[in-house]
């Protein structure tokens, strides 16, 4: 379980983040929804100790995130998988030694071992014969799948998603949404995903945490979501025609 | 004041950090032969081409000056090995590679920081710093003493080149000015002039790459930065070493 208490953080004079205390469940997808520039990015760097926070806590399975060594700390981010909004893939590295890179870093398999695990890897983001292609040389989904294959490669027990399927067709972002759900499952994961698809929030949404003015505003699961009357969320939840139309026929 | 204070503090911390032990021995030792082909290798050429032509203007200069029969003609080898030796082949050349290397690393860093790369080596629990800077300084410490030897044999040949062509110097007088008088100490300030100025181009230069913040735009800023400070490093630590090793 990954637990924030409180957590305030500030740039400049913004506020991002305003006591934002959640429970993230294991083995559970959790969903953190908002508008663009809600602050999930700054949320989701917060937890995983890339920004600093200013009050509150963050903690790891009962362990205090803030008050670790830097030893301590880099043994838990061994077991931290992370997506980042932009992908951030290692452009001097073609796409299967970016997903092999953690596996040669802290494994002691063969090359051909960490091989077949990248290609394991690569082939459940549906990608495959873009091995030796350099990250410059794929498209934006692409290398969105190169990233999601790189964040699992290492089994993480704590794996965190920045809109791991803005970018892809429907399709694909289904058979991702679907990926992240089996895994998170099959080893017990504790996932957090950052979104704003509703496709996904129905599809995996174990626990939805919808943040608004840089507060948690709701929290639920994909049932709840569609029968709340939080009138923010609602603004939020039916923003387009299509999901109107929705609305009105269940 | 305050502000050269503080980036002089982080500088000190960040190679704190650079310095600590490495994760995989094996997967370093990989990375400097990759930086000693990049940032070494790839410096030759521009190293030779500057160093002939160094040695050849020095030569015709120390030529064009000691035109009188009161100073014996290898004394024009003699000065330009000298000069060579002391100052043109370790400094000149460390502000070219300062240039030359600086920029790449500071640009290559800074990339990887705006686009969070650096983030993601550190999620992945890797001290960014250690893995991106240590291969380089190793690297460098490495190659860059080399690179100088090389400049100062291939400027010897330029002036000597010069000196012959334009019959300003004879071939045997100015040869035989090269071996005069030769101090194996020189040699060694030199060299470790060299060192610390490779030290100072990859650890400045890393610095404002690591710091960088923002886009494109703070990328090409810490590059500029990456080079003028390492630039003013190397002059300064130029006057202090040569006070030490010198008088
Ligand atoms: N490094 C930073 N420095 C200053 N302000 C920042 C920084 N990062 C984010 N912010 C601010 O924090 C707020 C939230 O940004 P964040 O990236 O978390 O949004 P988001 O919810 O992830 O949006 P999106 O869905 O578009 O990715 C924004 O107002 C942004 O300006
Ligand atoms: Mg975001």
């Amino acid at each position: 379980m990954i637990e924030a208490v409180n957590v305030t953080k500030c740039f400049g004079e913004n506020k991002v983040l305003d006591q934002i205390s959640v429970k993230f469940e294991t083995g559970k997808c959790n969903l953190v929804i908002g508008q663009s520039g809600s602050g999930k990015t700054v949320l989701m760097k917060c937890l995983v100790g890339l920004f600093e926070i200013d009050k509150g806590k963050v903690m790891f399975d009962e362990k205090v995130l803030s008050r670790m060594s830097f030893e301590e700390m880099k043994l838990v981010r061994q077991d931290i998988g992370m997506l980042f909004q932009g992908g951030a893939l290692f452009d001097s590295m073609p796409v299967e030694e970016n997903v092999m890179f953690p596996l040669s870093m802290f494994t002691d398999q063969s090359l051909s071992e960490r091989r077949d695990r990248a290609n394991f890897c690569l082939s459940r983001v549906n990608l495959k014969d873009a091995n030796k292609l350099y990250p410059s040389e794929i498209s934006g989904g692409m290398k969105k799948r190169v990233a999601i294959a790189r964040a699992i490669a290492m089994n993480p027990r704590y794996l965190f998603c920045d809109e791991p399927n803005s970018g892809l067709d429907p399709k694909t972002a289904n058979v991702i949404d679907n990926l992240i759900k089996e895994i998170t499952e099959e080893y017990d994961m504790t996932t957090v995903i950052n979104t704003h698809d509703m496709n996904s929030v129905v599809e995996i949404g174990d626990n939805v945490f919808y943040i608004h003015n840089g507060k948690l505003w709701w929290q639920g699961d994909k049932e709840s979501i569609l029968n709340s009357d939080n009138k923010e969320l609602n603004e939020f939840v039916f923003a387009t025609e299509l999901t109107k139309k929705i609305k009105s026929a269940l | 004041m305050k502000n050269f204070l503080i980036e002089i503090g982080r500088y000190v911390k960040l190679m704190r950090l650079v310095f600590k032990r490495p994760e995989k021995q094996s997967i370093y030792f990989k990375q400097i032969l990759i930086e000693i082909e990049n940032l070494g290798l790839d410096s030759l050429g521009i190293v030779v081409l500057i160093s002939v032509f160094m040695g050849a203007v020095l030569a015709i200069q120390m030529a064009f000056n000691l035109d009188t029969p009161l100073v014996p003609v290898y004394t024009i080898g003699y000065a330009t090995r000298q000069s060579v030796v002391l100052e043109f082949s370790p400094t000149i050349i460390s502000l070219i590679l300062a240039g030359k290397v600086g920029s790449r690393i500071s640009s290559e860093i800074g990339t990887m920081r705006v686009t969070e790369q650096i983030d993601a080596l550190e999620i992945m629990g890797i001290n960014s710093a250690t893995y991106l800077i240590f291969p380089k300084i190793v690297a460098c410490l490495f190659f860059n003493p080399i690179l100088i030897m090389i400049s100062i044999l291939v400027a010897n040949f330029g002036g000597w080149a010069a000196g012959s062509l334009t019959g300003m110097v004879p071939s045997a007088e100015f040869i035989y000015g090269v071996k005069a008088f030769f101090e194996g100490y020189d040699v060694f300030y030199s060299l470790v002039k060299t060192v610390v100025f490779a030290f100072l181009i990859v650890s400045i230069s890393g610095y404002h790459g690591y710091y960088t913040k923002g886009g494109a735009l703070e990328v090409g800023e810490s590059s500029t930065k990456g080079v003028v400070h390492s630039s003013i490093a190397i002059i300064v630590f130029n006057l202090v070493l040569t006070n030490i090793m010198l008088s």
